[in-house]
């Protein structure tokens, strides 16, 4: 049953662009970047118990160096994308060093100051940045000499490099390493007692998570052709936070639902309303007071709950 | 010389400022153990209260003005705390969720009630005339502004530390069990700090609104602010506060008037060698 509905989803997303229109598989692309992205928060609010509030600042940083070495300094687009990444996994690195000095709020904190600070960068380094411009006139790369300009070859482009950054985070959960992130989450002094180091854990976590939020923006960016310094905002932390918390933070599956309802209610509410914002601060007032556990842990319940028939 | 002296004056006032809003958050956080970020909304509010008072009515008084925003700021968020807050009780990351949220909220109202354009906010009259002191020239209302930081920093520790009500707060800052069982009755106590620290940063909007003027962003421009002095200070200690604010006002000012590009790098160096030496702060406790 459960093998069915898989391979059934499996194959709704790989046909999606035969029978979809461009609008929707556009929709369905940002859907699989911002799924990337949420999952990548979730191995730190989820598996590793620290909630961050300044994730946004990898997708930015890996989009912004991207953005700078493809249409400034005349790089080519595999090796903008290596330095980037590498150029990721190094901010994540030191941002970690800076903010695992703490641990839950003083971590939340942590992270969100220093997300302010690339943010506030981007604004005012306008030589650099170009500032509340953005940088404009990007070109997507062409892996293997295929064109990824047209709506379905960028979404099969997307879902492969979903496909595989859902199955590495999958591994990464369930490995020993990821027990070990889960005991350190719930008991980090019995875990040190037990000869493990809870920091190394969280701070190798930290690292992965920038990374794969790292290659959710060259996606972003990818997608975009076009990167502007609210990429890099709280509100954009914010969103990805939303998703996790609303899909079921710790699980695999609730970071992607979750994203995809932000989307979705972000696409459709802005055609209708321009006051996103205050929406989104509305949604979560309501996620966090109703739906406290999420979506997809709720729903899991329920159907355990069906199954085993009324009580 | 001018240039030092004025700058330093500037970075002086800014501090001031920033102890009005940091303050706020600091003893939020100590009594209840929350990171309020609603605080830079808060502050924002004020300013927009204060500027459309002052602009209606030429010849209001900003003290009186502050004031009353103050008091506004505050009834906002003792609603807050009283229909949201305490319903998360058990969940400290949905309470600060619920505030990151609740910013939102305002800072869009804002911009819905106030439009996109900034709102520059009048220098009293009677404080626009420049003082001069030993042949140097200062702008007299951020002389005053200084003075209202001081006189706020003395009057919230004569607070704190000679009234019962002061007494009541320290006991559940240290114990909240025990404050519980000896009959403080912490709830309550919850909504008073909560509203002090909001009607702090609200009085505090007003009071900065001569020199930032009210303009949409204002709140993400001053939450960091906060958020950077109470980490270099120490979260929950009032000294740390004053101390950081100051600190950070300094940098803040002198950082954007000598490398505007850089300021935002300088300005979280602080940040970094503190965390790095002392992850509690430098007036915070251990394991507060």
């Amino acid at each position: 049953m459960k093998w069915i509905a898989a391979a059934l989803l499996a194959g709704l997303l790989l046909l999606l662009p035969l029978f979809a229109g461009d609008f929707y598989i556009n929709l369905a692309s940002q859907i699989l970047i911002a799924a990337i992205f949420a999952l990548s928060l979730n191995l730190l609010v989820g598996f590793g118990g620290m909630t961050s509030l300044g994730h946004a600042s990898y997708l930015g940083v890996a989009a912004y160096i991207s953005a700078l070495l493809t249409s400034r300094y005349g790089f080519g687009h595999g090796a903008a994308a290596i330095i980037s990444i590498a150029g990721t996994i190094a901010t994540a690195a030191f941002f970690g060093i800076i903010a695992l000095r703490a641990t839950g709020l003083g971590f939340l904190m942590i992270t969100l100051a220093l997300s302010q600070v690339l943010w506030g960068l981007a604004y005012r380094m306008s030589d650099v940045t170009n500032g509340d411009n953005g940088i404009a006139g990007l070109t997507r790369p062409m892996p293997f000499g295929i064109s990824l300009d047209g709506a379905a070859a960028f979404y099969w482009f997307a879902l492969i490099v979903t496909s595989i950054a859902f199955l590495m985070m999958a591994i990464f959960v369930s490995s020993s390493f990821g027990s070990s992130l889960k005991g350190v989450r719930d008991q980090p002094r019995r875990m040190a007692a037990l000869g493990f180091n809870p920091w190394m854990i969280r701070w190798i976590t930290f690292i992965y998570a920038g990374f794969w939020g790292g290659v959710s923006g060259l996606l972003y960016v990818y997608y975009n052709k076009y990167i502007h310094p609210t990429s890099l905002s709280t509100t954009s932390s914010a969103e990805a936070l939303l998703g996790v918390i609303a899909g079921g933070s710790g699980t695999l599956g609730g970071p992607v639902v979750g994203a995809t309802l932000v989307l979705l209610l972000k696409n459709y509410a802005s055609a209708y309303i321009e006051r996103w914002n205050m929406l989104l601060g509305l949604v979560f007032l309501f996620i966090v007071l109703v739906m406290p556990t999420g979506i997809v842990p709720g729903l899991s319940k329920l159907m355990t709950r069906l199954r085993r028939g009324p009580r | 010389m001018q240039f030092w002296i004025i700058q330093g004056l500037n970075s002086l006032s800014l501090g001031g400022l920033l102890f009005l809003l940091s303050s706020g958050f600091s003893l939020i956080f100590g009594l209840m153990r929350l990171a309020n970020l609603t605080h830079g909304a808060f502050f924002m509010l004020g300013t927009y209260f204060g500027a459309t008072a002052l602009r209606a009515y030429s010849g209001l008084n900003i003290w009186v003005t502050a004031l009353g925003a103050g008091f506004a700021v505050a009834a906002i968020g003792g609603l807050f705390e009283r229909l949201v807050l305490t319903r998360l009780k058990t969940n400290p990351l949905g309470q600060v969720l619920v505030t990151l949220g609740m910013s939102f909220i305002i800072s869009d109202a804002c911009l819905v009630l106030w439009g996109g354009d900034s709102i520059p906010v009048p220098t009293p009259h009677n404080l626009q005339a420049p003082t001069r002191v030993l042949g140097f020239v200062f702008p007299t209302y951020r002389l005053v502004l200084v003075g209202c930081a001081i006189g706020a920093a003395i009057a919230l520790y004569f607070l704190m530390e000679r009234t019962r009500l002061g007494a009541m707060i320290r006991a559940g800052v240290d114990d909240r069990q025990m404050a519980r069982a000896v009959g403080i009755p912490v709830s309550n106590l919850f909504t008073i700090v909560f509203c002090l620290g909001a009607g702090i940063a609200g009085a505090g909007g007003v009071l900065g609104g001569p020199i930032l003027s009210a303009y949409p962003g204002l709140d993400a421009d001053m939450l960091p602010l906060a958020l950077i002095v109470v980490i270099l200070g120490g979260i929950g200690s009032l000294l740390g506060a004053f101390v950081g604010s100051f600190i950070i006002g300094f940098i803040y000012t002198f950082g954007t008037a000598l490398f505007p590009e850089l300021a935002y790098i300088i300005l979280f160096l602080p940040m970094i060698v503190v965390i790095a030496f002392r992850p509690q702060g430098l007036f915070g406790r251990v394991g507060a």
